[in-house]
This record gives C-alpha cells, sequence and structure tokens, in this order.
C-alpha cells in the first residue's frame, strides 16, 4: 500500500515564496499576539502564586466559585473550568504573590465548604514562591538555550565535517553570553540576543545546514508559543518539556530531508542545487508524512483521552509536529538556498543560479 | 551469515528475559520468596502526580540561627565581662554580623582585645572607635564561622525533618539538601497533606519562661512593657462557641529551660477530663535544670512556651524532682500525637519557609494513570494496525519490535531505579509514535530499492544500510534535548526526560537490531522470494 506514489515531483522549492509568506505571517501574528498579551502566558510554576483544582458536588458557574471566595478575599482569582464538561473541575489560579501562600489552600477548601457542602474535594495544589519561580523560569530558559547550543554544535559539525569551526561557534557564542549577561539583562533577552548570534555565526562561517535547521526549530517553537497566546494556555514546566521536544522532534524531520539533500548532491554533482533539494523533499515526502501521521495519532489520542493535566503538553505536541512537519520541508531546506545568492559574489555562480531558478519556477 | 544470525537472536532472547525478570516485580502482586532472594524485586516507582502526594521545597532560614548564635554569644560576653571586671556601658547584637561593645573606661581596650583572641576565636575583634570619647567595639563574625553555622543549621534541619517523617510514617520519602539552605522533601501516598506540612515545618522550639506577676499585662498592652519582658500570647478555641480566643501573657523574656534536653515525649490521656495531653522526660541534666527551677519558683507560675505561643502556665506547687513535665492544652488527638513527635525529634535550628508546595490527591493521581493507560493504548493499537495495514508481513515485523520497546522502556525505568511520571507517560506514547520512524525510513529505502529491480535479500541490505545513519542522525539530536531536560528539569519533567532517553535508545535496538534479525531469517534462512513491504 502507498499513499504516496514513487516518482511524485512536487515543486515545493518554487514555490517556496508562499511558504515564506505563511511562515512569516504566523511569526509576525505570534509577535504581535505576544506584545499584546504582554509577553508569554506564564503558569503559577514562573510567575509564583497559587493553583488550586477542586472538585465540587455539582457544575457552579465561576461566577458562584468567586462569590464563595469573597470571605476569604479571593475573589480576584481565576476560575477555569477543567477536563470534561460534565466533570464539576475548577482550576482556581490566585496570582496574588505578596499574599502568605502556605495554608491558603485550606482557606479555599474551608470557603468552599462552607459554600457548596462536604462534596468538594481539593484534587491538587501548586504552590509557587515568587523566587522559585523566578529559579525555574530561569532554568527553564537556559534549559532552552543549552538545547539549542548542543544541537547547533552536533549539526555543524556531523553534516558539514566542521568540528572545527562548530567549536568556534560555541565559543564566541558563550562568550557573548558572557558578555551580555555580565550587564544585568534578563534571561529572555540573552536567549534572543543568543539566537541571533547563532544565525550570524552560521551565516559567516557558513554553516548552511546548521542554518537551516536552527532557523526551523526556532519557526516551530515560535508558532507554538503563537498557538499557546491564541488559545490562551498557559506555559507551565511541562510545556517547557513540550517545547523542547518539538525542537528535538523538529530536528529529526529536518535531519532526514538534510540527509537525503547531502546524499543526492554528492550523487548528482552536475546538476543544480535547487533541483536536486526538491527531488530529495519529494523521496522523503512519504516517510515524513507516515511519520509524522503516526505521531500525529499517538498525541492527538493523549490529547484526547488523556485528560485535563496533560491536556496542554498534549497540545503543544499536537501543534508542535504540525508545524514541526511542515517546517523541515517548506522553511530548513529553502534556507539553504539563501547560499546561492550569498556566494553570488563569484559570476559564474551567480548565473549559474539565476538560471536554475528560473528553470525551477517553470517547472 | 546464519551463525551470525543465531548469535544475533541469541542477545535478543537475552535482552529480553533480562527485560522480563526486571518487570515482573511491577506486574505481579506477590512474588514467590525464592524470587525475592536472588531477583530484583523492585517495582516501577511512580511520580508524585501518578500516586498523590507532597512535593515541597523549604528554605531554612539560616539567618536566624546567625542572629540566635550571636544571641547566645552576647550573652556569654556579659558573663566574661563581668568575669574579669570590665565594665561596659552597652553591649548588642549588629543583625547578624557581629556584635558592638561600649566600654565605660579606657584602659580596658587591650583587656577586651586580647579576651576576645582568646576566648573568640570566631570573631574578629577590630579597633575601636571613639563615641562619646568612650570606645567603642565593631566585633564583627567572620564569614567563615557564619557560613559554618548556616551549614550547620541546614544540616541539623535537615535531619530533624527526617527523624520526623520518619516517626510520622511514610513509605519511601525522599528528602535532599538543595543548593541556597533548601531542602526538597517528596513524600508519596500522603492522605493528610495539611497535617505533613504543619508538622514538618514547625519550628518546635519549646521554652519554659516564667510569668511577670509584678506588673500588669494591661499596662503592659498600653505600650509599657517593663524591661525584660515579652508579651506573648495562648490562644484557646471555646469548645461551645468555636470562637478562638487569645489570651495574653506578660512573660519574662529570659528562657529558663528549652527542649532540647528532652529525651522523650508521649501522648497520655488525662483520666479526669479524657483530653490527651503530651508527657516529656528530661535527661539528667535537664532534670537537674528542671529541679532547680520549679525548686526556686515555687507558687509563681510557669508559662509553656512553643515557637513564641503560650500553651499553658499553671502554677508552681512543688519542686519537680524526676525530670518529667506535661504540656496540657486542649489537644485534639493527632495534634497531640504530632507534638510528641514533633518534640521527640527535636526543634529546628531555625525557622523554615515554605517555597514551593505541590500537592496531587490521591484519586487524581490514579485517574490520570488511567487516563494515560487508556491513550497508550489507543495510540499504540493505532499505531499497530496502521503498520500492519502498510507494510503487510513488514508492518507485523515492525509491530512486533514496537511492543519489545515498550518492555523494554518499561523494564529500563525498573532496571534505571528511574520515576514513571505522567509527563513520562506522555514521552512513551511520543517513542510510540516515533520509534515506528525509524522502521518507516528504512522500509521506504526497501521499497525505494526493491523498484530499482534489486533482489529482496540486497534490496533489504541495502535499506538498512542506508537508513541506518539518517536514524542514528536523528536520535542524536532528540537525544541532546531529552539530556538537557534531565540537567535542568525537575520532578516530571525530570521523568519525561528519562523515559524518553531510554525510548530513545531503546527503539534504535528494537527497530534496527531486533527488526533486522527477523527479516534475515525470513529472507536468508526460509529464502522467501518476495518481499511484503
Amino acid at each position: 500500500m502507498e499513499f504516496i506514489k514513487p516518482g511524485i515531483n512536487i515543486n515545493f522549492v518554487g514555490n517556496r515564496k508562499w511558504a515564506f509568506l505563511v511562515s512569516g505571517a504566523l511569526i509576525l501574528a505570534t509577535i504581535l499576539l505576544l506584545i499584546r498579551h504582554g509577553g508569554p502566558n506564564y503558569g503559577v510554576d514562573f510567575t509564583g502564586g497559587v493553583l488550586i483544582q477542586v472538585r465540587l458536588d455539582q457544575t457552579r458557574s465561576p461566577g458562584e466559585i468567586k462569590d464563595a471566595l469573597k470571605p476569604i478575599n479571593l475573589q480576584d482569582s481565576i476560575i477555569q473550568q477543567f477536563g470534561d464538561k460534565s466533570a464539576a473541575e475548577y482550576l482556581i489560579r490566585v496570582r496574588k504573590t505578596n499574599l502568605e501562600l502556605t495554608g491558603l489552600s485550606d482557606q479555599v477548601k474551608n470557603a468552599l465548604v462552607s459554600r457548596f457542602g462536604k462534596g468538594t474535594e481539593i484534587r491538587r495544589v501548586e504552590m509557587v514562591g515568587p523566587k522559585v519561580g523566578k529559579d525555574l523560569r530561569q532554568k527553564a530558559l537556559f534549559a532552552i538555550f543549552y538545547a539549542i547550543l548542543f544541537i547547533a554544535i552536533y549539526i555543524s559539525g556531523r553534516f558539514e565535517l566542521k568540528w572545527v569551526m562548530s567549536i568556534i561557534m560555541a565559543l564566541s557564542l558563550a562568550f557573548v553570553v558572557y558578555l551580555t549577561s555580565s550587564f544585568g539583562v534578563s534571561v529572555t533577552w540573552l536567549i534572543i540576543i543568543a539566537l541571533i548570534v547563532t544565525l550570524c555565526l552560521c551565516w559567516f562561517l557558513n554553516l548552511k545546514y546548521a542554518l537551516g535547521a536552527i532557523f526551523a526549530l526556532i519557526h516551530d517553537v515560535t508558532i507554538t508559543v503563537g498557538a499557546f497566546a491564541l488559545t490562551d494556555r498557559e506555559i507551565s514546566l511541562a510545556i517547557i518539556a513540550a517545547f523542547l521536544t518539538i525542537v528535538g522532534y523538529s530536528l529529526n524531520d529536518t535531519i532526514i530531508v538534510f540527509d537525503r539533500i547531502r546524499e543526492n548532491a554528492r550523487r548528482f554533482r552536475r546538476r543544480p542545487f535547487p533541483e536536486v533539494m526538491n527531488e530529495s523533499i519529494n523521496e522523503t515526502l512519504s516517510r515524513t508524512i507516515l511519520t509524522s501521521g503516526t505521531t500525529l495519532v499517538v498525541v492527538a489520542a493523549l490529547f484526547v483521552l488523556g485528560g485535563g493535566v496533560i491536556h496542554d503538553f498534549a497540545f503543544a505536541m499536537l501543534v508542535g509536529v504540525v508545524v514541526g512537519t511542515y517546517s523541515s520541508i517548506f522553511v530548513a531546506s529553502p534556507v539553504l538556498l539563501l547560499w546561492e545568492r550569498k556566494t553570488a559574489g563569484n559570476a559564474d555562480q551567480a548565473k549559474k543560479g539565476r538560471k536554475n531558478g528560473m528553470r525551477i519556477n517553470s517547472a | 551469515m546464519s551463525k551470525n544470525l543465531g548469535i544475533r537472536a541469541g542477545i535478543i532472547a537475552l535482552v529480553v528475559v533480562v527485560a522480563l525478570i526486571y518487570l515482573t516485580p511491577s506486574l505481579t502482586k506477590k512474588l514467590p520468596p525464592w524470587w525475592s532472594n536472588v531477583l530484583p524485586k523492585d517495582k516501577i516507582h511512580l511520580g508524585l502526580d501518578l500516586q498523590g502526594g507532597i512535593h515541597l521545597n523549604l528554605e531554612v532560614e539560616a539567618d536566624k540561627a546567625v542572629e540566635s548564635n550571636l544571641e547566645r554569644v552576647v550573652e556569654e560576653l556579659k558573663h566574661d565581662l563581668r568575669k574579669s571586671k570590665i565594665r561596659y556601658l552597652d553591649l548588642k547584637r549588629l543583625g547578624n554580623e557581629g556584635i558592638s561593645v561600649k566600654l565605660m573606661r579606657d584602659e580596658d581596650v587591650n583587656g577586651l582585645q586580647e579576651m576576645l583572641r582568646a576566648n573568640y576565636p570566631d570573631f574578629d575583634p577590630g579597633t575601636p572607635s571613639y563615641e562619646d570619647g568612650k570606645p567603642v567595639f565593631q566585633v564583627m563574625f567572620l564569614k567563615k564561622a557564619r557560613d559554618r553555622i548556616m551549614r550547620m543549621a541546614v544540616d541539623q534541619a535537615l535531619e530533624t525533618i527526617r527523624n520526623r517523617i520518619d516517626q510520622f510514617g511514610v513509605s519511601e520519602p525522599d528528602i535532599r539538601p538543595q543548593e541556597g539552605h533548601r531542602i526538597l522533601i517528596q513524600l508519596p501516598g500522603i492522605k493528610d497533606p495539611k497535617r505533613a506540612i504543619a508538622l514538618i515545618g514547625k519550628t518546635a522550639l519549646l521554652e519554659f519562661k516564667l510569668v511577670d506577676e509584678d506588673h500588669s499585662v494591661d499596662e503592659a498592652l498600653k505600650g509599657h512593657i517593663p524591661p525584660g519582658d515579652e508579651i506573648l500570647y495562648e490562644t484557646s478555641i471555646d469548645r461551645k462557641t468555636g470562637q478562638r480566643r487569645r489570651i495574653p501573657f506578660l512573660l519574662k523574656k529570659r528562657t529558663l529551660l528549652t527542649g532540647e534536653y528532652i529525651t522523650d515525649a508521649r501522648v497520655q490521656i488525662d483520666s479526669r477530663y479524657n483530653e490527651p495531653y503530651v508527657s516529656l522526660t528530661f535527661d539528667s541534666r535537664g532534670a537537674r535544670l528542671f529541679e532547680n527551677i520549679t525548686g526556686r519558683n515555687i507558687k509563681k507560675r510557669l508559662a509553656i512556651v512553643l515557637d513564641n505561643k503560650v500553651y499553658s502556665a499553671p502554677v508552681i506547687q512543688d519542686k519537680i524532682s524526676g525530670g518529667r513535665a506535661q504540656i496540657t492544652g486542649r489537644f485534639g488527638m493527632d495534634e497531640a500525637r504530632d507534638l510528641a513527635i514533633v518534640l521527640r525529634a527535636g526543634a529546628l535550628p531555625a525557622p523554615v519557609k515554605i517555597l514551593e508546595e505541590r500537592t496531587v490527591g490521591p484519586s487524581l493521581g490514579k485517574d490520570s494513570i488511567e487516563k494515560g493507560f487508556k491513550s497508550t493504548i489507543i495510540g499504540g493499537i493505532l499505531v499497530i494496525l496502521f503498520m500492519a495495514f502498510y507494510y503487510g508481513l513488514s508492518g507485523i515485523i515492525a509491530d512486533f519490535a514496537l511492543i519489545l520497546n515498550v518492555v523494554l522502556i518499561m523494564s529500563g525505568l525498573a532496571f534505571f531505579g528511574a520515576t514513571l511520571t505522567l509527563p513520562g507517560i506522555a514521552g512513551i506514547i511520543l517513542t510510540i509514535g516515533m520509534s515506528v520512524d525509524a522502521n518507516v525510513l528504512i522500509f521506504e529505502r526497501i521499497r525505494e530499492e526493491l523498484r530499482l529491480g534489486k533482489p529482496p535479500r540486497a534490496s533489504i541490505e541495502g535499506g538498512y544500510g542506508k537508513a541506518l545513519v539518517t536514524i542514528l542522525d536523528a536520535n542524536v539530536t532528540t537525544l541532546i534535548a531529552a539530556l538537557v531536560l534531565f540537567q535542568f528539569g525537575t520532578g516530571p519533567v525530570r521523568g519525561f526526560a528519562v523515559t524518553l532517553s531510554i525510548g530513545i535508545i531503546a527503539s534504535l535496538f528494537t527497530a534496527i537490531f531486533v527488526t533486522r534479525v527477523v527479516f534475515d531469517y525470513f529472507y536468508n534462512v526460509k529464502r522467501m522470494k518476495k518481499v511484503s513491504i
């Protein structure tokens, strides 16, 4: 049985302008959303505060619950239905970090019991002090940063056999990070600076595969963050784990396409690079779709059946797998073509490149 | 080739047997007795999010330990100064930095310096400055000594908390020190989190202080607190109305005796009121002190103060020898039992602050396991059906590898003593999706080779050969992400990283090595002519 017939030839590379347009629009939308929301919507893990999951005897409106919390001055809490619609389960989030957090869950329980009766059950309490929240945020961001750094080193070393280059890159990156952090820059900016520096370094050190891969994974994580902002979901520790898995998954996909490009580029030295690239994408298309398909099936099972606690995690994975698959076809590989233009200083090659581009476009 | 095949099949059989041995304790309720003697008997650990429990991150306020240490040194210094006839105008603690001494006479400067150097090695006497013509010393605590006290405070707090939890009775508690004077505590399967947290967080500093009966409490409440006195409260709850009342006591600040001499504390029932109380036993030194205190203060009231709350203030009727005392105060049974535990385990050297608390009720944990399990099975079955449908016999071989993969992940968790968390289950599910990826890559390559018209054996050979490097490359990056997660994550996230890492390694083994052996058996030994793929 075959979904994708062999010999398929879709002109992915020629249509890359459309892909860039879509990706650009999605990233821009993410940035705008984040600006409107004033940054990502961090959960209590990172902001500090209290999250209490309660089960009541029957469904109640958020207003009723807020009303019940009035005697203990928590009527400003955010109340959210949790899990199935029929289950009377709610999340109560208290963001006031100046409050004495210890013992708060007891107060909430007492307040709810006195209003709704004995059927109230506190199922989960997550209390994170502001200090720990800050620590966790830093840790999470550093985790993302180091993951990207190590992966960049691995890809440039492995793919282009430029281990020296990749070590130079790592060292200069570490130096830049050290320098900026000594100016007391916040970790978020540190990461943004580090990413820009990484991309620039890849560009100037001619690490094109690393550039493509890193570009794709920034693309994927950014859009997933955007999906979170759009659906008003919170970013918690587990979600950061999901993001890192998306990073791994996105690369997984990208690397398989890149591997084929390298293999074919070696085999058909005489054929123009864009053409070889398009063929490689087409050859791996069947695998790309099958693997994404099976992964999507299991993640969707988790999303639908996994229950409330894991729901957002599964959502992140769902978005990440879709975007990751898309980016390995439409984003990572076309980035390699930027090199065609970069090396255009050489007149001969420039001519060849332009001609190839035309041929692809008309194909 | 077929001899080689035998060895490879043997390796697989060995791995499977070892995996099943490690997995058996988690699958059966009761192991036969001969099993426990020779074979592993540890079940897979479930994370707090799956079995319910408390995760606490405490900070030992080590500064307070330094402060109370300085307070003690101030008292000692006063004593020593009196003994060596050095007169001082003022002697006080400077925060947690040191002590300031204002001397009366200039000629005592050398004497004080010598005394400090000889008897107080933890302090830097410094040079005196002059204030109203009197020499003032800023005796600073050396950093090394301060750090030592802080470290000791954390160590002692750790020990005390461990003791309390042991006595409270929690199976498999995990208590470990962390950077920045912090202690991480994980208590699985706790039914009453509120009580456990109260028990752990209580400083439990027991003090005996005299009630100041020469001055009036009402005057003191208006702000005229006599020097050397303090006001502390007793909280009592009226049994009938349920109202809380706070009764003020005017106490002498000086502590006559603390709980450090307690050797035992037990709950007993008062036969008259049928109310529990806690009886204390002091060691011989404590007993002597207690006898002295009670002998000297007959007919006065002695307040029993725990963490600056008055529990009771009985009138001393007679000298009490034998080193026994009791704390009454309308306790519930649990409250009395917990009080006895904290008094037995001893006081914390400094108060602790709860920085982070995560509690998962047992019912939620059970729900999570069930739902996680259900989605794993359903997702897995869908993938298995799809593979068999799409790739025929080859798909079934991949399915076999997939099932083996899940078995290996589970036994890997048992083998490494790793913890299975809810994100960990998600990790397993993800591995199910991704482990077929290796087989998809191989099968697509084999199909390509077959299309080129190669015979089955050569196609399989070529397919595996070409896909191998790609598979390794692709999995190394995910492994890097997982290892970074492991390094930076805590709790559930770490569980996810562990399952993902084990899953990647296991899937490489099953998807490449195991399926290859099966393929070789079918097409090299059995010499099947057509590849079903």
